[in-house]
């Protein structure tokens, strides 16, 4: 019994260590190779900034866009019982079973210069591709399903009778979902968010593919990754992840610290 | 096109992720709660530095000497990376659930330990291995950017079907890389189809 | 305020929960709604409510039509089996949740929910949260929370189901006690027929989605209308096409003509109450009760030969 049980964990420890945290480490390391002065430079670069900027802006769009659409397409699924529910509920799942490049492609083929969008939008002076529209709808499609999971099964747990109680004592519909629903999965929201912004922060197939990568202007935080090492230019790959992966390690902490408390409402 | 690759690391990712799933569940032991938030990890990590991380590791200057940097088993290696959460975590609260007495009342009925797991756990938490491992093998068909550094540079770059979209996408070939994506596109579908499946079998014993 | 159902059916998938169900409930009367699981008592309740919405009939509350009114506009005071308490909210929030909706005068709210507390002896519970109370202290939370915005119909679904037997048996008093203060119209649902016989005044039967048999406890025991009351409410003996109850059983040790004999059993002490069980001749099976005193007399034990003769008998 004992020698299987440490077997097991010896084999998923090690797993971990081999796969994940091995490797994570090692940006650390790589960042600090040269020194924290060619790191310092890295990271102030004006176009490493301006990375920075454009990821931090994609993502205070889509982030608040999603989190409504997610809360709501939860409630469609779960509380309202009409005709394509289960077709809501397949299809939210979809950028999660999409490519990311083929999600680009179709962006590219809708707004293309011989797309269907692209010449009107062109007569009417907007440009949606290799600039900030076309990199903010790749981010929302791909960040879409993140609230609505979360939110789903914890909808189902608390079930509706408090909300029916909420009824018979007159709350309007309004009035129940803003005192009584909103409350119940609060944390399943909160979670559904952290796990949005960090997918926004660490999208990179889909903008990729739609953005140009024009350094200083269509360049994200993850592009400017790509954009670094394909140049040579070590310390300023690893210094930008550097930044994206303590980033993710608050994302981390924001979710162990975000989860316990779910889980015993 | 790199569906190999994809099937490999969904098989792999079957064992390992349920027995990590296991493990943090059925086992105990100091730091658990930090190797139970550090799976999330992948989901947290972008991409793109997940693939740096990799090369920095077991890439060119590899502190541990080992290079498998343009070779297949680096494209292997990204994907357990960013696949690693999906069987973990849909197999974990399964085992969450499951009723331990059922095991008990096994035991008790003289199985042993592999029969136990055959006969009860397996059965039970199948479903979200299978729905783990569609989702992984999604996700390991359609991913880019923990390959783009390896990979994306010339000598695999018709091997994974991601990279041949993006690839020719970026040089212009909208024809090809349309091609290739409608058959990404007809995956994708498939595999909602059998999560849906998967998800409406999980249940079935639960329903009047 | 009185509830009139009229013809009312629903139908959930293949399962007729109500089957063409009419009813009336006086203004001030505490009635109860008494059935098996799946009678559709329970569903009955919920269409009075509003919570369900019926196939076809009526509802009227107070003279009026009712049946398009939302829960909200309905004004009746619902409390849930397992309590619906507002997790995230203390003990005075859920019990203020109705007037602050209507938005009442905070000073208003604030005497109400100090009534109600003492009402329902939760004074000093005010600041803890639902979690934090027993079954029976969330069940009386969730009453003075139906109470608070004084509603003019007071529904209770299993109101007591969830509770272990002494906490029952206290909050059915309780319950019976604030009917006669308030006069409050209530209906509560309940399998427990000592529980509808205990508290109301009146018990409706129900049965697979029909109501079997409208009257007060006694009368309802008295008088059953049918077999199925008679099986249900109480216990009885089938003899054929006759029923008679255990304590409608004589039984003496010596043959006297209008006896038949039978044999002993098994004998279950119950304190005051002894039930013994008796296979008579023709191979009948009789449950009885007796007195302990009866009993003792009869020096009743197993295997023993007795004479039983039916003192009152129903046939349908």
């Amino acid at each position: 019994m004992n020698v299987r049980r440490f077997l097991l964990r010896f084999t998923a420890l090690g797993y971990l260590l081999l796969v994940l945290l091995g490797p994570l480490a090692m940006v650390f390391v790589r960042a600090f190779d040269q020194g924290a002065g060619a790191l310092w430079r890295t990271l102030s670069d004006p176009n490493t900034v301006h990375a920075f900027e454009l990821t931090t802006v994609i993502a205070g769009i889509t982030v608040p866009l999603n989190t409504v659409f997610g809360v709501v397409c939860a409630l469609a699924i779960v509380r309202r019982r009409f005709p394509g529910a289960g077709l809501v509920n397949a299809l939210v799942d979809l950028p999660l079973a999409i490519s990311p490049v083929v999600v680009g492609l179709s962006l590219f083929l809708l707004y293309g210069r011989t797309g269907w969008f692209g010449p009107w939008f062109e007569r009417h002076g907007t440009q949606i591709l290799f600039a900030l529209p076309s990199m903010v709808i790749a981010t929302i499609f791909v960040s879409l399903p993140f609230v609505a999971r979360e939110v789903v099964p914890t909808l189902r747990e608390i079930g509706d009778e408090q909300e029916q109680a909420a009824r018979t004592l007159g709350a309007s519909g309004w009035q129940t979902f803003w005192r009584i629903t909103l409350p119940s999965i609060r944390w399943a929201v909160v979670y559904g968010v952290v796990l949005t912004t960090a997918r926004c922060l660490g999208e990179y197939g889909a903008v990729a593919v739609v953005s140009g990568n024009l350094e200083g202007k269509t360049q994200t935080a993850t592009l400017r990754v790509q954009d670094a090492y394909e140049n040579f230019n070590q310390a300023g790959a690893y210094g930008v992840a550097l930044v994206l992966a303590a980033m993710s390690v608050v994302v981390l902490v924001a979710m162990t610290l975000v989860k316990p408390r779910e889980e015993s409402v | 096109m790199g569906l190999g690759a994809a099937i490999v690391v969904s098989l792999l990712n079957a064992v390992f992720g349920t027995i990590t799933a296991w493990v943090l569940v059925r086992d105990e032991f100091r730091g658990q709660s930090i190797v139970n938030a550090v799976i999330d990890l992948p989901f947290a990590l972008p991409t793109i530095v997940a693939g740096l991380t990799l090369l920095a590791l077991y890439g060119p200057r590899s502190p541990v000497g080992i290079d498998v940097s343009l070779t297949r088993k680096a494209i292997l290696l990204a994907l357990l990376f960013v696949t690693l959460p999906f069987v973990v975590r849909t197999v974990q609260p399964v085992l969450l659930a499951l009723d331990l007495e059922a095991e008990e009342a096994a035991r008790a009925l003289g199985a042993g330990e592999f029969r136990v797991f055959r006969s009860i756990v397996l059965p039970n938490i199948l479903p979200g291995i299978l729905s783990g491992v569609a989702l992984a093998f999604a996700r390991a068909v359609g991913e880019i950017g923990a390959l783009v550094l390896i990979a994306g540079n010339r000598p695999f770059k018709t091997e994974v079907a991601s990279v041949f979209v993006f690839l020719h996408i970026q040089g212009g070939d909208q024809a090809g890389a349309s091609a290739v994506a409608v058959v990404m596109l007809a995956i994708s579908f498939a595999l909602l189809l059998l999560i849906g499946g998967l998800r409406f079998l999980a249940t079935r014993h639960e329903r009047a | 305020m009185s509830i009139v159902v009229r013809n009312v059916s629903k139908r959930f998938g293949i399962f007729q929960a109500l089957d063409d169900v009419s009813l009336d409930v006086e203004g001030g009367a505490l009635t109860a709604l008494l059935g098996p699981s799946g009678s559709g008592k329970s569903t009955l309740l919920r269409i009075i409510a509003g919570l369900e919405w019926p196939d076809a009939g009526e509802i009227q509350l107070a003279g009026e039509d009712a049946t398009a009114l939302s829960t909200q506009q309905r004004g009746v005071g619902f409390v849930f089996q397992h309590y619906a308490a507002f997790k995230h909210m203390s003990v005075r929030e859920n019990i203020a949740f109705g007037l602050k909706v209507r938005k009442r005068p905070k000073e208003e709210i604030r005497s109400r929910v100090n009534d109600l507390l003492a009402l329902v002896q939760l004074q000093g519970f005010g600041d803890r949260y639902p979690a934090q109370l027993s079954g029976g202290q969330r069940q009386r939370m969730a009453l003075a929370r139906a109470l608070a915005p004084e509603p003019r119909v007071l529904l209770l679904d299993e109101p007591f189901g969830a509770l272990d037997a002494r906490v029952r048996a206290e909050l059915r008093g309780w319950l019976r006690r604030l009917h006669d203060e308030t006069h409050t119209t209530t209906v509560f649902v309940t399998h427990d027929q000592e529980e509808a016989m205990d508290v109301a005044d009146e018990v409706v039967v129900m049965n697979r989605g029909r109501v079997e048999q409208v009257a007060p406890p006694r009368e309802l025991y008295d008088a059953p209308a049918n077999e199925f009351v008679m099986s249900f409410v109480g216990r009885a003996n089938r003899i054929g096409n006759t029923w008679v109850r255990p304590h409608d059983l004589e039984v003496v040790l010596e043959p006297n003509g209008s006896t038949r004999e039978a044999q002993v059993e098994r004998v279950v002490h119950l304190g005051f109450e002894v039930r013994a069980e008796l296979v008579r001749d023709d191979g009948e099976q009789l449950a009885v009760q007796l007195t302990r005193d009866q009993a003792a007399a009869l020096e009743l034990a197993r295997g023993q030969i007795v004479y039983v003769r039916p003192t009152r008998e129903t046939v349908f």
